[in-house]
């Protein structure tokens, strides 16, 4: 098995260098033949994978495959960790990136840049399946690093454009910034537990919390002058911080609503379904660890709230297509760290998987729009489509569907699973939590309505010539859409095995003496009772729609759809009426909280001033005038003193020697004979 | 004072005052001819110690090769050696009390090393069937061959540097280019031309 | 009897003549290489009478290198000489300052 697991990454890695190095020699076709081919090879591994560990009940891999380094005892391995939970990351990340390489045939077909955008999204499967198979935190890091990478090169894809180059500078800098706290958090991990291994990881945090005698306590060792400061919440909360940088978290979210510069299959693949969820799976698969910390839990469950609600509010005002659907990324990635603060991590897990599907699903409808409409993303201009892409109707409205949770589409399970274990929490900040997400519910409705109708209702306000050549995508781009429908209806029901079942119950650690067994997710009942409480509670699937019925969240859902409809169908005024009313409001919201303009008024121009008088003052002053130009100006004056010596006469060079000759010999008599 | 006393003390002497009057005389000949008396008078102490095959060396090589090396360039180069030895007396001073100074620390030196013990006052004699020359070269064929061939390699690239140096291409001299002779086919040299027959 | 000393101290004024020799003849060239040659010659001596005092062959083999360095050493400062003369008609040391810094 251990050839399969190693296969599966690589197969991807081996398709992104072919066609990346060698895209021009093979051409075209070839290049997506063996891109492709390698991702759907791996899609099949890990399908077999899943057959042979979740379904046949085969045990957990974990094991180091490659020894790279071994420093102080610290071993640098590259290993699996093959559970449920990496099975199902695994599932959904070949399975989504095979959909959008497909997708990507069509959708760039006329770019100068195909082989390489090929290379790339290969590339980004290799390295998003390394973050999700990796049983240590530095191959972890490596996977979260090269990720950010190619997201990087992705949004920068079109690198004449001035905003692309900008989102991608942007997109790198505030994840770098994610990425300091996340090395900082490892970098604690191993000063207290001297090991990358997550399992050593657990199971030494698990028993420095049984303060088992002979362990040093957290609060004090190596990180002395953090004196009474417990080194695990502070591990855990820099961790989270790494995720919020990934996940796109209020306030480190700002790259992307910008990283939709890219093309839209990779916002489809990086930017919604799986780079950005790579925060998210990393809380959940450090779940051992979070439970022991009630702090770090109420963090993420205030920064997941706020997200959710507050970037569904920008994603009201929003114009172009794809940025109304980054904020709904943004906000649904809230849903998902609002469920890893209440301790539901497989609500979490599920609604992740379910949000790749329909995310996945809208984004590459929105890109069939935009091919239909000539690169054209103003919503505005566009309406009336349902008429000429039935197809990339039809899908949309799925996605929509399952986006607001609609009962019995995949987006109803998952978000009122995690509605309920918000509720169901007992932490300080469960309540604001709770209020947020409700309403969020509400304004994801409105949102997507409210773009649904603008696009595909109405009037046709494009102008002529887009509106003659308007028809249905070529079917290398439906095949995706319908493909990826499925998943967006059905997956909800996989919520008893998922979400509330036995499914991420696989045991990592047995039990020891004062010990508890650490399983894949691990919730401590204990504490943080949602889950169990819910599973209680659950009485199939049935009973969990007509269940659904009874709580606020469809009947807000319900009610920001027929305001969206009630809106842009039927009464102009009521937009007009808000406008002039709530001005400011409408203001704050484009402007966006005036978080970017303080980014860039305050912290950028703050760091160009810093960097401005340090230039001035250190390099231009001290290290240019003072040490390189002074060097230079010492050895010029001393070398024109002493070049005096120099006459050029040879006589003058042999008395020196015999000079010194006389002199050395001196200096030897006088040595010896006293 | 025994007869090997004087030999030692003749031969130095002469040494050093054909030193000094190599180091004074205004002719240049004079001075490599008093050089010559140099090497003849210290072969001759070389051979009083029993490096015979050293003695004839430097006969041979130095005042055979080298210095009528010396004398050829002297002649051939045109030059008027009178200016060349002003400012003499200005510098003897100098160069006299250099010459003390250094002289009289390195006998200093020698005094103190300790070079007067019983050991140093009566070198190896060897019998009459001893061979220097066979002696040297069991040494040096065997223990030395490698450090022998590169002095060998050394001789070879100063021939070769000392030719190329004052090698003189003269463009205008004329002569004879033997190999091209050689090489010259019939074609090179006669063309047949068909023409019509004169009316 | 003629101990090591005695022809220590020869070679050594035999240097120290050369030396003086060098500082005496500033100007010709010729006779500066002159001096060199005298120069190794007393040490060559020197070697000599430590290897007959000492008897040990070594000495004779470096007095053996000497030479055939020395005689190199004559051959091509001689040729540097013949094709210093051609390019600037003198071999006098004061007009060759070409060292100059």
């Amino acid at each position: 098995m251990e050839t399969v697991y190693l296969a599966i990454p690589l197969a991807p890695l081996f398709g992104a260098i072919i066609a990346g190095l060698f895209g021009k020699q093979i051409g075209r076709n070839l290049s997506h033949w063996v891109t492709t081919g390698s991702v759907a090879l791996a899609f099949l591994l890990s399908l077999f994978v899943f057959k042979h560990i979740t379904l046949d009940g085969g045990a957990v891999y974990n094991g180091a495959v490659y020894t790279w380094a071994v420093v102080d005892n610290v071993k640098m391995e590259i290993g699996f960790l093959i559970d449920n939970l990496t099975i199902l990351m695994m599932l959904v990340v070949t399975f989504v990136s095979l959909m959008v390489h497909i997708y990507t045939i069509g959708y760039m077909h006329d770019d100068p840049g195909y082989q390489r955008f090929f290379s790339y999204i290969s590339l980004f499967t290799f390295a998003m399946l390394m973050l999700v198979m990796s049983n240590n935190f530095l191959q972890l890091f490596f996977g979260w690093e090269a990720v950010g990478l190619v997201s990087y090169l992705l949004i920068g894809f079109w690198y004449e454009k001035d905003t692309a180059v900008y989102a991608n500078m942007k997109a790198f800098i505030v994840n770098r910034i994610g990425d300091l706290g996340f090395l900082l958090g490892i970098a604690i991990i191993l000063i207290y537990t001297s090991s990358l291994d997550y399992t050593v990881a657990f199971e030494k945090f698990e028993v420095h919390k049984m303060n088992l005698p002979g362990i040093f306590p957290l609060t004090v060792g190596p990180l002395t002058a953090l004196d009474g400061v417990d080194a695990l919440d502070l591990a855990l909360v820099l961790l989270f911080i790494g995720a919020m940088g990934k996940s796109a978290q209020v306030p480190l979210h700002v790259w992307l609503p910008d990283s939709m510069e890219g093309p839209t299959p990779i916002s489809a693949l990086i930017h919604a379904a799986t780079m950005v969820t790579a925060g998210i799976f990393m809380v959940a698969r450090m779940s051992p660890l979070y439970e022991l910390s009630d702090i770090a839990l109420n963090v993420i469950l205030t920064v997941g709230a706020t997200t959710a609600f507050f970037m569904g509010l920008v994603g009201i005002v929003q114009n172009d297509i794809k940025r109304v659907i980054a904020y709904s990324t943004l906000s649904q990635l809230g849903y998902m760290t609002v469920a890893l603060g209440a301790s539901a991590y497989s609500a979490a897990v599920f609604h992740l998987m379910t949000h790749a599907f329909f995310k996945a699903l809208l984004f590459l409808a929105a890109g069939s729009v935009i091919i239909a409409m000539h690169h054209e993303q103003d919503m505005r201009k566009m309406g009336g489509l349902r008429r000429y892409m039935p197809i990339t109707y039809w899908t949309a409205l799925i996605g929509s569907l399952a986006l607001i949770g609609f009962p019995g589409f995949s987006g109803f399970f998952s978000k009122d699973l995690i509605i309920e274990a918000v509720h169901k929490s007992e932490l300080v900040m469960a309540d604001y939590a709770y209020v947020m997400v409700v309403l969020g519910v509400f304004v994801t409705a409105f949102y997507t309505f409210r773009m649904f109708f603008m696009v595909f209702h109405g009037d046709e306000r494009m102008d002529d010539h887009t509106l003659a050549h308007l028809r249905e995508s070529p079917k290398v781009v439906t095949t995706p859409l319908i493909l990826l429908a499925i998943p967006s209806v059905l997956a909800g029901f996989l919520i008893d095995p998922v979400a509330l079942g036995d499914f991420f119950n696989q045991v990592l650690l047995p039990v020891k003496e004062g010990f508890r067994e650490v399983t894949t997710i691990m919730v401590d009942g204990s504490k943080h009772a949602a889950i169990p409480e819910l599973r209680e509670s659950y009485h199939g699937i049935p009973g969990f729609i007509l269940h659904g019925f009874l709580s606020p969240a469809v009947w807000l859902a319900a009610a920001g759809a027929a305001l969206a409809w009630y809106t842009y169908m039927k009464n102009d005024e009521v937009a007009d009426w808000f406008y002039d009313h709530f001005g400011w409001l409408h203001k704050v919201l484009s402007e966006k909280y005036y978080l970017d303009a303080f980014n860039q008024k305050v912290l950028a121009n703050g760091a160009l001033y810093l960097g401005n008088s340090l230039w001035a003052l250190g390099d231009k002053l001290l290290i240019d005038g003072l040490f390189v130009g002074g060097t230079v100006k010492v050895v010029k004056r001393g070398a024109a003193l002493i070049s005096r010596l120099q006459t050029g006469y040879l006589y003058h060079y042999a008395f020196s020697m015999v000079l010194g000759v006389t002199l050395m010999v001196a200096w030897i008599l006088f040595v010896y004979s006293s | 004072m025994s007869f090997e006393q004087l030999l030692f003390y003749l031969f130095s002497g002469v040494l050093l005052l054909s030193g000094i009057s190599m180091v004074t005389v205004r002719n240049p000949v004079y001075a490599a001819l008093s050089l010559i008396v140099c090497f003849f008078t210290s072969a001759a102490i070389w051979v009083t110690l029993e490096a015979e095959f050293l003695g004839i060396v430097l006969v041979l090589v130095y005042v055979g090769a080298v210095m009528v090396l010396f004398l050829f360039v002297i002649m051939m180069l045109d030059i008027n050696h009178n200016h060349l030895k002003e400012g003499f007396i200005k510098y003897l001073p100098v160069g006299l009390l250099v010459a003390l100074v250094i002289a009289v620390e390195m006998i200093l030196v020698l005094n103190g090393g300790g070079f007067d013990g019983e050991k140093y006052m009566q070198g190896q004699r060897h019998g009459a069937d001893y061979s220097n020359t066979k002696a040297l070269g069991e040494v040096l064929y065997k223990q030395y061959l490698y450090p022998f061939e590169i002095a060998a390699v050394i001789l070879l690239v100063a021939i070769i540097a000392a030719i190329t140096l004052t090698l003189r291409r003269r463009p205008n001299s004329k002569s004879q280019n033997i190999d091209q002779q050689v090489r010259v086919k019939r074609e090179d040299r006669v063309r047949l031309v068909k023409m019509e027959a004169e009316k | 009897m003629i101990g090591l000393s005695h022809y220590l101290v020869v070679a050594a004024i035999l240097f120290a003549i050369s030396i003086a020799g060098m500082f005496l003849n500033r100007k010709n060239m010729l006779v500066l290489l002159m001096c060199i040659e005298l120069m190794l010659l007393a040490v060559n001596l020197n070697f000599i009478a430590f290897s007959h005092y000492m008897d040990d062959m070594a000495g004779q083999i470096f007095v053996f290198f000497i030479l055939t360095v020395a005689a190199a050493e004559a051959a091509i400062g001689l040729a540097i000489l013949v094709v210093l003369f051609r390019s600037r008609r003198t071999i006098n040391v004061q007009e060759l300052n070409g060292l100059k810094g």
